[in-house]
């Protein structure tokens, strides 16, 4: 059995060598009495779901233990009531960092008051946002903090049994997570009577089969049974009625993270953190046309303006920005006017966007609006489930009509068709897949309706992207080289040593190949119209 | 159990606290439409149709899977509703054959029954539609994959009798399709031919091949009878045209019963002058049969027959 004492003692043990060993190594350093990650990139995050992340030995739990894992949960067994845990979640005003930041502690409440005889804690660990790798950081660099964070909301709401259900494809993370359980099996953090306080909690992993929509809470539920991930209506709260019947809870891997911090420091310190209505931190996948793209935790609030250049350095290849994508396939494209917007629940919703889980992706100015709209929305149409009509059917028309904008075969109405579709789809979809689809045509419709008008109406693409609305043309500034012809596939560019070239528009396979190899300065001598 | 009260479309409804509110404005002769809500099913969604607005909420509700409450002020047909409903049907018949004529299921299609009620019609375009695929493998059961509308009744019916749970959803997305067995003929499949699915089909895309080009719903009258092979008593209803009987379907299943192909064709050959002849299936194929043998009373027969002699030669 655990107690305290085994754990102070591996706490005073090991603590020193661990920090001493990453000093040497030049890796951390100390901000207060918090270790830290030393560098730039780390100097504007705050860490709270990643703390130990790249810090601890995510295969021995005697670094979790050393970095003050598990104090929470035996602060909680021995001395606080399941019912001051849900105050103490619910005062923090933690929200879910899944997507749709919906607040923890009244979640919890809710399953707290309801009477069963078996109730349910499910890690929702299935992220499947292309580009997104958040919780996938978690589970394989700090997996104590999820399992502490699970018993710790079993322990709340009156839950023996959590299950985490984590995507197939993500095979370190099992890995990761099955070492870690099995070892707090062994040390008495999971498993019956933990502390000796009689409290049981154990936790099963349930490998998702790599759906998008299994991610939707009662998709999910349905997958653990055994049935075909399809979302359900939701007649009934999951907190009352979830996995097979029972209360359930279910939060995402970040959300746990961050709940034994939380137990550990108090509401109030977490309160201090981000902004009043969203406190507390968020962990974005800084991905896309950015200089120093990774992973960061920031507080809520902090402007896309620092996320993006100050930490992210920017646009790459010194191009100038357009604009970023938040919230993955389903979320918003803020324009770079927006840029001084703040990061949160809040904030980015009066723009049209959303946190969802925390995905982060530049476009700089070669990115055809028209084009990334077409782009996020076909993820949502592959990964429909195919249940309900307007996400099935709606999301599919939306597509060809984009197909077809960017191919120059747009017409007159296919705006306005466009955002017909968006409001039935979002409007009348069964789930959240289905529900924000259309945000990044709203959005970019919003924002960048000339580029779609130029599209139809002029046939060409502003950011000269859409090959099938763009000529590549060899200027008289051109000095005979001669690379050009020997670099096209087709051999449509004709001319000789340094005489000017020319190209054959009807065979030009629009590959680019000529204007990637034009060495004239400062403007090639090929340009794009 | 308490009862609540709340106003649809002006109209005062108390109803039981367990009642959703598409259940409570049928109560009250409101008929919201729905094309995946089916009372003695699971509540699925899928088909977004009986959506509502509820006061105090300004996002549009499915009335299928929203519980009544006291005080609740439901709207079922604002514009708002009308022109979603209109783009939902629009949007099925954008990939839906037009095919009504021929049809078997017109007069008695929802889908029909709906594009009329919110003026959506086909319309020509370049865009995908559902693939043609027509299960012709079984005498009882004509699937015609291109006009389903995907509601999922037919999965969930036959999910309901344990040792059936013959289909089943299969692809993702636009390509979605409900799949007998492992994706396989209705032949082939395990399905015994009960036509449950049939029966709760909205649309045409599961029909009864032997009522096929015989009559339809509005081409003759139809008597609902009660099925005499076994206690369940599932109901049966026989199309007839100028007295004549035509043809016999399953009617849903209801409480319980859970319909089969015995007591079809048991039916079939008590009310039909000239019924079709019968198939039974004899590993993974149909097989014309006899209607003894198709009724599994070849066995009482013959003792009813040696029975009989043996009586008359007792007599003589
Ligand atoms: C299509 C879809 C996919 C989702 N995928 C995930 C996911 O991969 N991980 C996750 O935590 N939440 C996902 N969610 C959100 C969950 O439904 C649910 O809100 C969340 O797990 C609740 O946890 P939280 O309150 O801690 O955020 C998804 C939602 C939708 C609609
Ligand atoms: S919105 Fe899309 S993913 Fe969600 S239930 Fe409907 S079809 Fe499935
Ligand atoms: S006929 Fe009966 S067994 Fe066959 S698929 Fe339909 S419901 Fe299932
Ligand atoms: S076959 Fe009929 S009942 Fe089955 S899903 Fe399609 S439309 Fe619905």
């Amino acid at each position: 059995m655990m107690t305290k004492e085994r754990m102070d003692s591996i706490k005073e043990v090991l603590k020193p060598k661990i920090v001493e060993k990453l000093i040497g190594e030049d890796k951390v350093e100390l901000r207060g009495d918090e270790v830290v990650l030393k560098g730039e990139y780390y100097k504007k995050q705050v860490r709270i779901a990643l703390k130990n992340c790249d810090i601890v030995d995510p295969t021995n739990i005697e670094e979790y233990i050393a970095f003050d894992g598990y104090y929470a949960l035996y602060d909680s067994l021995t001395k606080k009531k399941p019912g001051d845990i849900v105050e103490e979640i619910k005062n923090s005003l933690l929200r879910g960092r899944g997507g749709a930041g919906f607040p923890t502690g009244r979640k919890w409440d809710e399953a707290y008051r309801y009477q069963a005889d078996k109730k349910y804690i499910i890690c929702n660990a299935d992220e499947g946002d292309p580009g997104a790798f958040m919780d996938r950081s978690i589970l394989e660099k700090d997996p104590h903090s999820v399992l502490e964070g699970m018993a710790l909301g079993g322990y709340a709401i009156g839950s023996d049994q959590g299950y985490i259900y984590v995507r197939a494809e993500y095979p370190m993370a099992v890995k990761r997570l099955e070492i870690a359980i099995k070892q707090a099996r062994e040390y008495g953090l999971l498993g019956e009577n933990i502390f000796g306080t009689g409290f049981n909690f154990d936790i099963e992993l349930r490998l998702g089969s790599g759906a998008f929509v299994c991610g939707e809470g009662t998709a999910l539920m349905e997958s653990i049974e055994g049935r075909r991930g399809m979302p359900r209506p939701k007649i009934h709260r999951t907190a009352h009625v979830g996995l097979w019947g029972k209360p359930t809870i279910i939060n995402n891997v970040e959300t746990l993270a961050n709940v034994p911090v939380i137990i550990n420091k108090g509401y109030e310190w977490f309160r201090g953190i981000g902004t009043e209505e969203s406190p507390g931190t968020k962990v974005f996948a800084l991905v896309g046309k950015v200089e120093n793209a990774g992973l960061v935790e920031v507080p809520m609030g902090m402007t896309l303006r620092e996320i993006i250049f100050d930490i992210g350095g920017g646009a790459q290849d010194g191009k100038e920005y357009k604009a970023v994508q938040t919230g993955g396939p389903s979320g918003g494209c803020i324009p770079a006017d927006l840029i001084d917007t703040p990061v949160d629940f809040e904030s980015l919703g009066k723009i049209w966007s959303i946190m969802g889980s925390g995905g982060m992706v530049v476009m700089d100015e070669n990115t055809c609006m028209v084009d990334i709209a077409k782009f996020f929305l076909d993820f949502s149409v592959e990964e429909s489930c195919g249940k309900c009509v307007p996400c099935r059917e709606g999301t599919k028309r939306m597509y060809e009509i984009l197909d077809r904008i960017t191919k120059g075969e747009g017409v007159e109405g296919d705006i306005e068709r466009l955002e017909e579709l968006s409001e039935t789809v979002s409007s009348a979809s069964l789930c959240g897949l289905g529900q924000t689809a259309p945000n990044p045509v709203i959005t970019t419709l919003k924002y960048y309706r000339h580029e779609y008008e130029d599209h139809i109406h002029n046939k060409s693409c502003p950011a000269k992207s859409c090959k099938p609305l763009i000529k590549y043309f060899i200027e008289d500034t051109c000095i005979g080289c001669t690379r050009c012809a020997k670099a096209c596939p087709v051999s449509c560019i004709s001319g000789k040593v340094k005489e000017l070239h020319v190209i054959d528009q009807s065979m030009c396979i629009k590959c680019g190949a000529c204007y990637d190899v034009c060495p004239v300065k400062p403007i090639k001598a090929v340009s794009i119209i | 159990m308490s009862t609540v009260k709340l106003t649809i479309d002006g109209k005062v409804a108390e109803v039981s606290s367990e009642l959703t509110v598409l259940q409570a404005a049928r109560s009250i002769g409101i008929d919201i439409p729905a094309l995946c809500y089916d009372e003695t099913l699971e509540i699925f969604g899928a088909c977004r149709m009986c959506i509502v607005e509820i006061e105090g909420s300004n996002k549009l509700q499915t009335s299928c899977s929203t519980l009544v409450k006291n005080g609740m002020i439901v709207h079922t047909e604002t514009d708002r509703i009308k022109s979603t409903r209109k783009d939902i049907v629009q949007m099925l018949l954008d990939s839906h054959p037009n095919d009504c004529l021929t049809c078997q299921k017109s007069g008695e299609c929802l889908l029909q029954d709906y594009a009329y009620r919110y003026d959506a019609n086909f319309r020509n375009h370049h865009g995908a539609m559902r693939p043609q695929l027509m299960d012709t493998s079984s005498p009882y059961i004509l699937r015609d994959n291109s006009k389903c509308i995907l509601c999922g009744k037919c999965v969930l019916t036959c999910y309901q009798v344990s040792d059936r749970q013959v289909l089943s959803f299969s692809e993702r997305g636009y390509d979605t399709k409900v799949v007998f067995g492992a994706d396989q003929t209705i032949e082939e499949s395990p399905c015994v031919s009960c036509n449950r699915c049939v029966a709760v089909c909205p649309v045409g895309a599961l029909v009864d091949k032997r009522q096929l080009g015989k009559i339809r719903n509005w081409d003759g009258n139809t008597t609902v009878v009660m099925c005499k092979a076994c206690e369940y008593g599932c109901e049966f209803e026989v199309y007839s045209r100028n007295k004549e009987n035509i043809a016999v379907t399953a009617k849903a299943p209801s409480n319980g019963r859970p319909l089969c192909l015995k007591g079809r064709l048991a039916t079939e050959l008590k009310y039909l002058e000239n019924p079709d002849k019968p198939y039974i299936k004899i590993n993974e194929r149909f097989e014309e049969t006899t209607w003894d043998k198709a009724l599994g009373i070849t066995e009482l027969i013959e003792k009813i027959n040696r029975l009989e002699k043996d009586n008359k030669e007792e007599e003589e």
